[in-house]
């Protein structure tokens, strides 16, 4: 079953398009790479799945709702975390795990169980009571998806999750993901990282708007008869006539 | 609603936890209250008097003493000739001047009457107003006790100042800047909050949660409205402490029009905050209202002498309505009977300013 379905999903801000006719899909549990340069459209065709943003045209729908008449019922069933850290630092850790699961409608022995199950899975026991501002990048990252997915979400949409963070709590990052894959939850990211992209089950790139290729890392591999991610990106991306 | 308590809990822990509102909230009605009434005195006090005593005499120099000792003028001047006299209105030296003329005790004594010149630099035109009014005043109470006829013939009217009988001017003052406690909290705290999480990025993570915005808004406009209601009580303790001013009337009738009022301009501030994508734009946008709302609301200047078409506007100004209530129920313990027409208008105010305030506030 497709968990985000698009056709010929566009946007258009005045006579210029950030996003142009993309088709895809992403099954449940997929791990689903979304690549392309800076001004690519990433954030922008994100940001419509997330139901923060009403297409042009086109349709799409995620975990089975539409984008323009439901967003609210999206809303319900996704999860998303954005390039700019945002929860809130004024906030101690456990508190913005409170905010989020009360929102989301988590009970109170719930929302208990769920704060020692995620401190302990992120090692955070001993920072439950620090202000959110005072943690690590890093450690932040790995707090604001664990929020993000607090309430099981169909889907997790992830705006350049790693941006910033060092090699080993990028490592810790990603086997997050794929803690979160094996629970279904379909996982939607993009990273200008070609190792991460490597740990997708597909990935696909955007150039100046439209998907130039889609399909599982090997195979993109093979088909550009390089041995690794980042020559793919560039064979594509120097198509790119958008700067940043 | 489990939501609106999640989010409820959210604001008072930054509340708590801000390093600058908690002392906001109370060092600005205390600052306020007690410095403003006695700067914002209509009151003319230590007017400067230049005299020009032509006749040194007994009785002119009773007459100057007298003048002087009610307290209202300050002698700065001395002058043996009208011409220097203006020389030292010019260099504000004295705002009004004395002129006593030659043989005024003799022509007293002889004709009972005679015509002293007052000059007021009306630059300043209260002061020179009021002033020429005190003195003139003086001088026929000095007339009267010498058992003169006095040149201004005063036909026997006798004034009684109702409500305020002392007319102080800050009994009349603290109610009203009471009013723009309210207003600075409602409007100003409230512009900068949401604006705030735009900037910090926090908004986007609440925009992609099923909360809906008006439950969003709800929650930011709670507090300010408790924290208002915290600000009208320090306010009611400071006047009734520092300047024994305790309602006349029914002091439940101001709460009742402060939580309105409150939302109203909570409302107000919600909606700047919600078109602003910086605090400065919305800082400058709440100041702008602010201002006009507080010069024509009638709480500095007596909006009966505004021009008519200023007149027109403060009637679309919800300052002006609350300044009202407060000094008719705090000066003449007017009843709510009198005040329902006051009442509609603030809560049409409230109702205006919020949909204003979720129609701005866009989750995209």
């Amino acid at each position: 079953m497709n968990v985000i379905e698009t056709n010929n999903l566009t946007k258009s801000f005045g006579s210029f398009t950030a996003v142009d006719h993309i088709s895809f899909e992403v099954g449940e549990g997929e791990i689903f790479g979304f690549l392309g340069a800076n001004g690519a459209g990433k954030t922008t065709a994100m940001r419509m799945l997330c139901g923060l943003s009403t297409p042009t045209s086109g349709q799409a729908r995620v975990a089975g709702f539409d984008v323009y008449k439901e967003t609210e019922q999206i809303k319900r069933h996704i999860g998303y975390m954005s390039q700019k850290f945002s929860l809130y630092g004024d906030l101690k850790v456990w508190e913005n795990i409170r905010l989020y699961g009360g929102i989301y409608g988590l009970s109170e022995k719930r929302l208990a169980e769920k704060t020692d199950e995620l401190l302990a899975v992120l090692d955070l026991e001993s920072e439950r009571n620090t202000l959110v501002d005072a943690l690590p990048l890093g450690w932040k990252q790995k707090l604001a998806f664990s929020v993000a997915i607090i309430h099981e979400p169909r889907v997790v949409f992830l705006d350049e999750p790693t941006g910033g963070v060092d090699p080993v709590t990028r490592r810790q990052f990603w086997e997050l993901i794929y803690q979160a894959a094996e629970r279904n939850i379909t996982v939607f990211v993009t990273t200008h990282y070609m190792d991460e992209a490597e740990y997708c089950n597909r990935v696909s790139i955007m150039v100046d708007g439209k998907i130039e290729a889609l399909d599982s890392p090997a195979a993109l591999k093979s088909s550009f008869h390089v041995d690794n991610m980042n020559d793919v990106f560039h064979a594509l991306a120097r198509k790119a006539k958008r700067g940043e | 609603m489990r939501t609106l308590r999640y989010l409820l809990e959210k604001e008072f822990k930054q509340i708590k936890r801000d390093r600058f509102l908690p002392r906001i909230i109370f060092l600005v009605p205390l600052m306020q209250l007690i410095i403003l009434p006695f700067a914002a005195n209509f009151e003319m006090r230590n007017i400067n008097l230049g005299v020009i005593d032509n006749d040194h005499s007994v009785l002119s120099a009773q007459l100057v003493e007298k003048v002087v000792a009610s307290g209202y003028f300050r002698l700065t001047n001395v002058s043996d000739s009208y011409d220097q006299g203006i020389t030292s209105i010019e260099s504000n030296e004295s705002d009004l001047l004395l002129e006593i003329p030659v043989n005024f005790e003799q022509q007293l004594g002889r004709e009972g009457a005679v015509e002293v010149l007052i000059a007021a630099n009306a630059v300043n035109g209260t002061k020179g107003g009021m002033g020429s009014s005190y003195l003139s005043q003086i001088i026929q109470d000095f007339n009267q006790e010498k058992g003169f006829t006095s040149g201004l013939r005063s036909g026997g009217i006798r004034s009684t100042s109702l409500f305020n009988p002392h007319l102080n001017y800050k009994n009349y003052m603290v109610p009203g800047i009471m009013v723009f406690l309210l207003t600075i909290i409602g409007g100003f705290l409230s512009a900068l909050n949401i604006v705030s999480e735009k900037e910090k990025g926090t908004i986007e993570q609440i925009n992609v949660t099923p909360v809906p915005k008006t439950l969003f808004l709800l929650s930011k406009l709670i507090p300010f409205w408790i924290i208002g209601f915290i600000l009208l009580t320090i306010g009611v303790i400071v006047a009734w402490i520092v300047y024994g001013l305790l309602p006349v009337g029914n002091i439940g009738i101001i709460y009742l029009f402060a939580a309105v009022y409150l939302i109203a301009f909570t409302g107000l501030g919600l909606a700047i905050s919600s078109i602003s994508s910086t605090q400065q734009q919305a800082m400058f946008t709440a100041f702008f209202f602010l201002i006009i709302f507080a010069l024509l609301s009638g709480l500095f200047t007596p909006i009966s002498s505004m021009p008519h078409w200023a007149q027109q506007i403060t009637l679309f100004n919800p300052v002006r309505y609350f300044v009202e209530v407060m000094r008719m129920v705090y000066l003449k313990g007017s009843q709510f009977a009198d005040l329902t027409g006051h009442f509609v208008v603030v809560c049409l105010f409230a109702l205006f300013f919020n949909v204003l305030a979720v129609a701005s506030y866009r989750k995209k």
